[in-house]
């Protein structure tokens, strides 16, 4: 007997390994081997989350985000920088800029004198101010599902986008953000189609001429992408697209991902995104602030807990500090008008505008500046100033409860009301008839390339009495007054950034613990100008994770776990053993469904039965899918109990025989073997009934899993 | 089985006090909480003693919401926060926060200081109850505590009037408040996405009614308006500063615009200009068109209503003139009407509801002789006029607002009995979904029967959803099996492997060895092929192999070969296998071999 059941035993080895080997190989299917390989590499891709870097700007980003089977675009940040390679675009003939010489290369050989002029020493394009779109290459943009905004100075390259990729989704944006982000656009086409220019200039965009070029035109990166100014109508068009969305609102897509806007704190309505699934989430940070200005202040603790945190919009002037500014602001426009000049502030006609005319309502008093007038002059002055006041929801507290009095939020009305501060659409028809010196005057566009400011350099540049006070941190000063030397004109650069420094960020980060940080390659290194400035750089542990233009970067996920819902008739079908205190098991055998990105679990339907002789044809030909697998085991099987229960099923002749991982029981009556072991147990048998017997009462002392 | 119980304190049946408690997930929640103008006694507030006879409310209620700023839906708020005690967090809009402490000053003067009620709360009061107030934003997710999430979307109505979607785990009620379905002159329709709540609480004022009645009565009220202006008349219109007043303005106004009107409008002073600005600054809340326009042209700076001064009453001519209070109680618009009252050229139209006991009360009840003080009478001569224009959703609105949530039940408040009983059987009918309208201190109890969430192992799933077979097919619905671990508040659900091993236990594995004669003259080595042969052929979809060492393994059943030590014809066939063999009983292979 004994040698028959060693070679049983031994067999059973080769069995458990054959079922190991199974086992690794992951495949207990029966369609074929490959076709279910490569499903599993199928689901494997969908699940990788990948990041698609189209700008390279890191105030003005436009990121993709693949995130599960959804394609997510990060904002659509237009870079105007390169409008500072063309010449301005004056409201008035201006002698000066129409006399300017056309280029010539050195040698004579190249003439670009139609599109090329010489001016203070510089060359720019005389052309229609073209932008820098964000990358269009890296991916199909026509597969993007949504687009999630976060600012309105991060909008501005979406007609572009929405107009001609083949774009069918949606886009999402704060009320706020929307109306604003609108006003911006509309003023952008407005600048641009009340001075015409027919000429496009493309010659110069010869890789081989733009060679030739002096610098920073022969710099200049991706001429070919540049892109003129869009429509209204592709604005309007646009604009129809997105979707609006209040802050911790909870959009669902497609069943899969959530995503949500958070406050920022930069600027009205502007938002950060959570986009999450139930066991990944990503935080998308875009321009955000700490300080107390207008907006609401910026919601931080939503952020824990992110498996990738995407760091976006930090300050540009890091070592500014924004209050210092508004100060130097103050103190040399009370200088100027004091002295009989007039001052010239070049800024965007939404957001920190607000903040600076709060500052000079309580500042003009002070400063004896009562009958100084203020004028704002953009197409869209009258609308910006009224917005501003109607949003209530999207204020800092202080703001918000002055609505309940009811007062508008921001000072600037009773400035209008007590007429210190006078807006117009453009310098043409009220302004000129009105207009009076010395005086401060708000107006854009702040590249100094196009808008009414332009009129205003050529009619105060050439006095030493006034002064122009550059506040938006977007453009090199330098570069933006380049065409207008030699200026005798004072120029003050007081940027005023308010988006998070590198101090605040990393004390953000310290806070919101994200396991993995995504950030522009420039804040991983100091500037290039202050290289010994480790302070001015993100330091983090692991490091942050790089980006450029045109990067693809995997995100680094380790999802196990996916979000399952047991229908109520199930659960309630559920048997719970206590495995271990507090911990329960139910071995679960359902029907999986799939559908929108949801699953969901419901009991199995009895099979109806079946005629026993076609039954038995059945179980072979059918593949044993339906058939629930039996559970695994775990426990020991005692040996007195057993015995004792053996007894009491009337088998009693029982030798047993110790071995050396445990006992072999010898049922002498029925001729059967059972091998007792601390991790295994083996009847050998010929007898069916006794041998189902047998394994119900083995099974009585294991827990089935 | 989780359930959900909705017991109305007020608003059951009946109009005026709303005030509906809900339990839902073990939470506590107090949607409204109003006065009825109907009553001058205890009944004019919620019986807040159902909840608890004694002690603060803060212990019974996780939250209280308010939908809107009428007083029949905030009016008792100080006095259940202040007088009762509830120190709670309490849900309103930004505008109902800006505009609810107004009216409910307003109400407290008119019960304090003219009808010398003594035991009602202070202004104090009023602003302690405001300070417990959280503003809300449209579609904002607000998580009032770690299970219970509310959200508002708008209704109509008026400035500021929300609906609130409850929701705790997957179990969820929308509570609708006031609402309107169609936009009127300043406001828009009321929106919801399809939320499927297990209930959705809905009013039913105009429960009977179908097609839109507001525009018929607006167009009554401008031809009375003009009729009385064309004969010389005098129009008084006694409105509450806020609300109504505007919507009226705006009606007028456009009026007087397009017909080229000439005689004057006055706004009594005092509130006025203020009232305004509240619609200007929350213009955001407003409907389409005058949010479009309102850079250009602001619909509530008013070009033909100009501020009241009293000597204008004595003008001759025509003239409408808006003056507050609205019930006729007191103030400039009981001066104005007693001036007004004995010339039947000039008229009175009462915009809204009067409580018992006013001057408005009673000449809506058609008396024409009044006692005033002093013991003179006044003989009512002018014509006195009632129109109602609070914007309620009709039966057509309400059926379609449960088209766009497509709620499981449904339940009515803020109607009357026997309106609700025709809207109910409707819906039953449409729907076929419960229909409920409890009365005034009567619970209904819903039950739920909610999913439960789950973490599934990825890998377990990646593995389910590959065995669909090479396209996944919807229609074809996957069996799964695995193993749900429950520990502290988690439940996973993974492969029985994985629970193994995450739960630390040692798999045991069972094994079941027989043995079978059989007679074949071959040698054991041709024996085993020609099973190997014959079970290829039989077992199609099977892994069958055979190895070197001599054994066939059939899935993880083992195939051996032996002959008998007697009879080397006589082979013995022993088969092993594991407890969890799929294949069936072992004997269906037996039969596959022996035959």
């Amino acid at each position: 007997m004994t040698p028959r059941l060693l070679g049983a035993v031994e067999d059973s080895r080769a069995g458990n390994k054959a079922r190991r080997e199974q086992k690794s190989s992951g495949e207990r299917c029966c369609v074929s081997k490959a076709n279910c390989c490569q499903l599993i590499y199928q689901q494997l891709l969908l699940l990788k989350m990948k990041l698609y870097c189209l700008s390279g700007h890191p105030t003005l980003p436009c990121n993709v985000l693949k995130f599960k089977s959804t394609t997510i675009m990060l904002d659509c940040g237009l870079d105007t920088t390169s409008v500072l390679n063309f010449l301005p675009l004056p409201l008035v003939h201006s002698p000066r800029l129409s006399k300017l010489p056309g280029w010539v290369s050195k040698d004579g050989t190249i003439n670009l004198g139609k599109e090329l002029k010489e001016c203070a020493g510089r060359v720019f394009v005389d052309a229609q101010p073209e932008f820098c779109l964000p990358e269009r290459e890296l991916l199909d943009l026509s597969t993007i599902d949504v687009i999630l905004i976060s600012n309105y100075h991060c909008m501005m390259a979406l007609p572009y986008i929405t107009e001609h990729t083949g774009f069918t989704g949606t886009v999402y944006a704060t009320e706020p953000t929307l109306q604003i982000g609108r006003l911006l656009m509309e003023e952008l086409v407005n600048f641009m189609e009340r001075v015409p220019k027919a000429q496009s200039a493309t010659s110069w965009k010869n890789k081989e001429i733009q060679r030739m070029l002096p610098g920073p035109l022969k710099d200049a990166v991706d001429v070919w992408m540049w892109k003129r100014c869009y429509s209204m109508q592709e604005v309007n068009s646009a604009l129809s697209k997105v979707q609006l969305v209040g802050y911790s609102q909870k959009v669902e897509l497609f069943g899969a991902v959530q995503v949500s806007p958070l406050s920022s704190g930069y600027s009205l309505g502007s938002s950060n995104w959570i986009i999450q699934s139930h066991h990944e989430k990503v935080s998308y940070v875009s321009g955000s602030s700490l300080l107390t200005t207008h907006p609401q202040p910026m919601d931080q603790s939503s952020l824990k807990n992110s498996d990738v945190l995407i760091l976006t919009g930090l300050t540009q002037m890091p070592t500014a500090n924004p209050d210092g500014m508004l100060g130097e602001f103050c103190s040399n426009l009370a200088m100027t008008i004091r002295a009989g000049g007039n001052v010239l502030v070049p800024c965007y006609s939404s957001g920190v505008i607000y903040d600076l005319l709060e500052c000079l309502y309580q500042f003009i008093e002070s400063a004896n500046l009562g009958t100084t007038p203020f004028y704002f002059i953009s197409p869209i002055a009258n609308s910006s100033l009224e917005f501003s006041q109607i949003f209530a929801e999207w204020l800092c507290h202080n703001k918000q409860t002055k609505v309940y009095l009811p007062e508008p939020p921001f000072p600037h009305a009773e400035l209008i009301q007590t007429n210190k501060l006078k807006h117009y659409p453009s310098i043409h028809g009220d302004f000129s008839s009105e207009f009076r010196q010395p005086c401060v005057v708000f107006t854009g566009h702040p590249s100094l390339r196009f808008g009414d400011v332009v009129h205003f350099m050529e009619l105060w540049g050439k006095s030493s009495l006034n002064t122009i006070i550059f506040t938006e941190p977007d453009f090199s000063y330098l570069d933006a007054l380049a065409p207008y030397q030699p200026l005798a004109m004072k120029c003050v650069y007081c940027p005023i950034d308010t988006r998070l420094n590198f101090h605040q960020v990393s004390k953000l980060l310290k806070e919101v613990q994200p396991l993995h940080v995504v950030c522009p390659e420039q804040y991983t290194q100091p500037p290039l100008t202050q290289s010994h400035r480790s302070d001015l750089m993100l330091e983090l542990q692991p490091p942050p994770m790089p980006y450029r233009r045109c990067s693809v970067l995997n995100l680094p996920f380790r999802r196990r776990y996916e979000r399952i819902y047991i229908l109520p008739e199930l659960a309630n079908s559920l048997v719970p053993s206590e495995i271990k205190p507090g911990v329960s098991v139910a071995t679960v055998s359902a029907l999986l469904h799939s559908k929108d990105n949801k699953h969901t679990l419901q009991s199995v339907p009895k099979p109806p039965p079946m005629p026993p002789s076609k039954k038995r044809k059945r179980v072979i030909e059918e593949p044993p899918v339906a058939l629930a697998p039996k559970p695994m085991l775990s426990g020991a099987v005692a040996l007195e109990a057993f015995l004792a229960t053996l007894q009491k099923h009337g088998i009693t002749e029982v030798k047993v025989e110790e071995t050396a991982d445990g006992h072999i029981l010898h049922l002498q009556a029925e001729d059967t073997l059972i091998q007792l072991e601390e991790d295994g147990t083996h009847i050998v048998c010929d007898s069916e009934p006794l041998r189902t017997t047998l394994r119900d009462l083995v099974l009585r002392f294991l827990q089935k899993l | 089985m989780p359930e959900i119980k909705v017991t109305p304190l007020g608003a059951g049946q009946d109009v005026g006090r709303s005030c509906i408690l809900v339990s839902i997930g073990g939470k506590n929640i107090m949607l409204d909480c109003g006065m009825h103008m109907g009553y001058n006694d205890d009944r004019r507030f919620p019986d807040f003693s159902y909840i608890t006879q004694n002690g603060r409310l803060t212990d019974f209620l996780d939250c209280v919401i308010i939908s809107h700023f009428h007083l029949d839906h905030c009016g008792a708020l100080p006095y259940m926060s202040e007088m009762v005690g509830y120190d709670g967090p309490i849900y309103m809009t930004h505008p109902t926060k800006a505009i609810c402490p107004i009216l409910l000053e307003d109400f407290r003067k008119i019960t304090v200081d003219k009808k010398g009620e003594t035991n009602f709360f202070t202004s104090q009061m009023i602003k302690d109850c405001m300070k417990k107030v959280i503003p809300l934003n449209l579609h904002q997710t607000v998580q009032v505590d770690d299970e219970l999430e509310i959200k508002a979307y708008y209704a109509g109505h008026v400035l500021g009037a929300a609906m609130v979607h409850i929701k705790v785990g997957s179990e969820s009620v929308v509570y609708t408040g006031d609402y309107n379905m169609t936009p009127d002159r300043h406001l828009g329709a009321a929106w919801i996405d399809k939320c499927r709540p297990d209930i959705l609480i809905s009013e039913s004022t105009y429960a009977t009614t179908i097609r839109d009645s507001k525009r018929c009565r607006e167009r009554d009220f401008l031809k009375k308006v003009h009729e009385s202006i064309e004969r010389g008349g005098k129009v008084l219109i006694p409105v509450f500063a806020l609300g109504r007043a505007q919507e009226l303005c705006i009606l007028l106004e456009t009026f007087w615009e397009r017909m080229n009107l000439k005689a004057p409008i006055y706004f009594s002073t005092g509130l006025t200009e203020k009232a305004n600005h509240y619609y200007k600054l929350f213009i955001t809340w407003t409907n389409q068109k005058i949010r479009k326009t309102f850079v250009q042209r602001n619909m509530f700076e008013f070009k033909h209503i100009k501020a009241f001064d009293r000597s204008y009453a004595d003008n001759p001519g025509p003239m409408v003139v808006f003056a507050t209070p609205g019930m006729l109680h007191a103030g400039q618009s009981l001066q104005i009407f007693k001036k007004w009252a004995g010339n039947e050229k000039n008229m009175v139209i009462m915009p809204g509801y009067c409580v018992q006991g006013t001057i408005g009360h009673k000449i809506l009840n058609g008396q024409r002789k009044l006692e005033m003080e002093g013991r003179a009478t006044l003989d009512v001569k002018l014509q006195v006029e009632y129109m109602s224009f609070s914007a309620h959703a009709d039966a057509k609105g309400i059926m379609q607002l449960i088209r766009m949530a497509e709620p499981r039940n449904m339940l009515l408040v803020h109607g009357e009995a026997v309106k609700m009983e025709f809207l109910k059987g409707k819906i039953e009918q449409e729907f076929s979904i419960d229909c409920y309208m409890p009365a005034n201190g009567e619970t209904t109890t819903v039950t739920t029967n909610p999913s439960v969430p789950v973490d599934i192992s990825l890998n377990l799933l990646k593995r389910e959803m590959a065995l669909g077979g090479p396209l996944p097919d919807p229609k074809k619905p996957r069996t799964m099996h695995g193993t749900l671990i429950m520990k502290e508040n988690s439940l996973k659900l993974v492969s029985s492997e994985q629970a193994l091993k995450e739960l630390g236990l040692n798999e045991h594995q069972l094994r079941f060895t027989c043995h079978v004669q059989l007679q074949d003259p071959h040698s054991d080595a041709d024996t085993l092929h020609r099973i190997y042969t014959h079970l290829k052929s039989v077992l199609k979809g099977y892994t069958i192999q055979h190895l070197p060492d001599g054994t066939v393994i059939v899935e993880s059943i083992v195939i051996k070969v032996s002959s008998s030590t007697e009879d080397s014809n006589t082979k013995v066939l022993l088969l092993s296998w594991s407890y969890q063999v799929q294949i069936g009983p072992h004997s269906t292979l037996k039969k596959v071999i022996v035959t």
